[in-house]
């Protein structure tokens, strides 16, 4: 066996094969091991990825060894590596974080079952971007959703029970909603590689069962995308969810539905299908733009920062799909960018706010006052993080943000870049709450003695932080990949 | 209920049957309806009827938890251990060509190991769901 030839297979083999292990072994520091193994070699399979996709062009592999059209293929091009990269990168950073975490948040006897599930929602989201079978594409959605909906009702607020069932009912709805539009897709062209129905589907314009699949995808996707106003199971999940996980899932989840927003959209149904017969982009633009604005808004009358910045989350997918809408190589670019910077600088926030979590208890405002006397390093990692939510020069949030601006002037849309711009003033008003509280107020009495977060959280944090200012100013990897990707999907479309 | 002599004559006398019934499902999968899935639900079927009547103390007596938890994870390892397999005899993943030097029998022996994880796995499951509901009517009580 040469193992180059099987690193499709094997980059969702070894988590999902590392979650019934951690299961069977029970003790926890083997079972952190063991998914700590997994995960890490699964972030090094993901770079090799990209390193042959770069060198040879797309990789298909045929599982089982059925030839694609009738067996399920893992298909690997320049967008599936960015999105395996982003995953796994992530889940790389957060698990280390997640042991001295959940020490405090989880049952020590169910330890080794958060890990067990952890590595489980890896793989499901792993296999959503490596898959190039619509059907097998919502087996891992099933896969990463269900353990994800366990991984937030292990919170230590009973809320979290409520929040995950809420997300459980939102996200089965979604689920199933994807499930009729792929049935519909597969009863239209008679199969299920999404290559193959591309193909068909070129023939078919105009049919009803197509157009009926296109909105039960569409509506499907929004909900595990959070796209506005599909959005409300999303801040009560990051906000009662255990830290690490609402930094794994805030940074990945709802990045691999945009992901999956792309390839039925661009990759299946073709862009002519969407964006000209349809009025799919005015839809979209809209939307994009009622997230950026109400659920900013919302986010500054917050009283928790989790759910302050669940919230900001919904106002930058608006952005993310505001770049879908332009219907561009630069607009996708700019999805794509904000895809990873957004990831990167959200999975930062709420690293740091477990560490937050742990050492003052709370993280509501009034709890966290003074706390840039007392976690100096937390709070400066915030604020930076913060910036790069509101796109000031120097952080990854202003590359995504001058992409959209450039995709917009790109199309005409002047006024567009006026909408970025006030919401981008919204985004301050709620990162300069943060500020307000924890630099310009006294600490709370006993506050002056407590410490930052163990050195083990602080150091996957900060390096989230290190990634979040780097992309700010080394853009090559992002916005590389990211415009390769978009050159390869809008071409595709077309 | 449990102490209707009936009953717990008539279900000592049907257990073997639903079990015996449980394995046809499992092996003649690979020709008519059946399989895993089916005989997974079957088998634990026929231990939910044996906690009805005898109670959920004597059905862990035979079935403990640990085991239980252990046959969810194991069901799965199997159909991924089928798959490595193919990986380490030269195939693709998941690949039961090369599982015998006949290819066809290659995909026999590939089903039936994959079907017997998914049997383990679904049994474990439904097995464990019942528990946790039935054990929950007992605490309130």
């Amino acid at each position: 066996m040469n193992a180059a030839e099987h690193l499709p297979a094997l980059q969702v083999v070894l988590p999902l094969a590392a979650a019934p292990l951690a299961v069977l072994i029970r003790h926890r520091l083997t079972a952190f091991l063991l998914v700590l193994a997994a995960i890490w070699s699964a972030f090094a399979i993901s770079v090799l990825l990209w390193l042959q996709v770069g060198d040879s062009g797309p990789i298909s592999y045929a599982i089982g060894n059925w030839p694609p059209p009738w067996g399920i293929e893992y298909r690997v091009d320049a967008l599936t590596a960015l999105v395996l990269m982003l995953v796994s990168g992530v889940a790389a950073v957060v698990l280390p974080y997640s042991r001295a975490s959940i020490e405090h948040e989880i049952a020590s006897d169910l330890h080794y079952l958060f890990y067990a599930m952890f590595a489980l929602c890896v793989a499901g989201l792993l296999g959503i971007a490596i898959t190039g079978d619509a059907f097998n594409l919502f087996v891992f959605l099933e896969i990463s959703s269900l353990s994800s909906y366990v991984l937030i009702a292990l919170g230590r607020d009973r809320r979290a029970l409520v929040a995950s069932y809420q997300y459980l009912l939102m996200g089965t709805i979604g689920a199933s909603f994807i499930v009729i539009g792929v049935g519909l897709l597969y009863l239209e062209t008679g199969t299920l590689n999404m290559m193959g129905m591309a193909i068909r589907l070129q023939g078919l314009t105009g049919d009803r069962a197509v157009l009926a699949a296109l909105a039960f995808l569409t509506v499907g996707i929004s909900l595990k995308l959070a796209l506005f106003p599909l959005h409300q199971w999303l801040p009560n999940a990051y906000a009662y969810a255990p830290s690490a996980v609402s930094a794994f899932l805030a940074a990945t989840a709802t990045k691999v539905s945009v992901y999956a927003l792309l390839r039925f959209y661009f990759s299946i149904f073709g862009e002519t299908a969407i964006f000209q017969r349809l009025p799919m982009a005015d839809f979209m633009l809209l939307l994009a733009l009622a997230g950026m604005f109400l659920a900013s808004t919302v986010a500054i009358f917050q009283q928790d920062l989790k759910r302050l910045f669940a919230y900001s989350s919904v106002a930058q997918i608006g952005y993310i799909v505001l770049g879908i809408s332009f219907d561009s190589v630069t607009g996708v670019t700019a999805t794509l960018v904000h895809m990873v910077n957004h990831a990167v600088t959200k999975g930062a926030i709420f690293l740091l706010l477990g560490g937050v979590m742990l050492s003052l208890g709370g993280i509501t405002l009034t709890r966290v006052q003074g706390m840039g006397r007392s976690m100096p390093l937390t709070s400066f990692g915030i604020v930076l993080c913060g910036l790069s939510l509101i796109g000031v020069p120097g952080t990854a949030g202003f590359v995504s943000k001058w992409y959209l601006i450039l995709a917009a002037l790109e199309h005409g849309q002047y006024w567009l870049v006026g909408a970025i711009l006030s919401s981008s003033l919204l985004a301050v008003v709620y990162v300069w709450r943060f500020v307000e509280v924890a630099y310009f107020r006294a600490p709370l009495p006993g506050d002056e003695v407590r410490r930052e977060a163990p050195l083990s959280m602080l150091i996957p944090a900060g390096l989230l932080v290190v990634a979040t200012i780097w992309f700010g100013f080394d853009t090559s990897l992002t916005v590389g990949i990211a415009s390769d990707a978009a050159q390869e999907l809008v071409r595709s479309g077309r | 209920m449990r102490g209707d002599m009936v009953l717990r004559v008539i279900v000592k006398l049907l257990i073997p049957f639903i079990l015996l019934f449980a394995l046809y499902v499992q092996f003649h999968g690979d020709f008519g309806p059946g399989g895993g899935f089916q005989a997974g639900t079957i088998f634990a079927a026929a231990l939910a009827l044996y906690t009805m009547i005898f109670g959920l103390e004597n059905m862990r007596r035979i079935v403990p938890d640990r085991l239980v938890e252990a046959m969810i994870a194991a069901g799965v390892l199997l159909f991924l251990g089928v798959g490595i397999a193919g990986l380490l005899l030269g195939g693709n993943f998941l690949d039961y060509f090369v599982l015998d030097r006949d290819p066809v029998a290659g995909q026999h022996r590939g089903i039936f190991w994959v079907e017997l994880g998914v049997a383990i796995t679904v049994f474990g499951v439904m097995l464990k769901l019942f528990c946790l509901f039935a054990a929950r009517n007992l605490g309130q009580e």
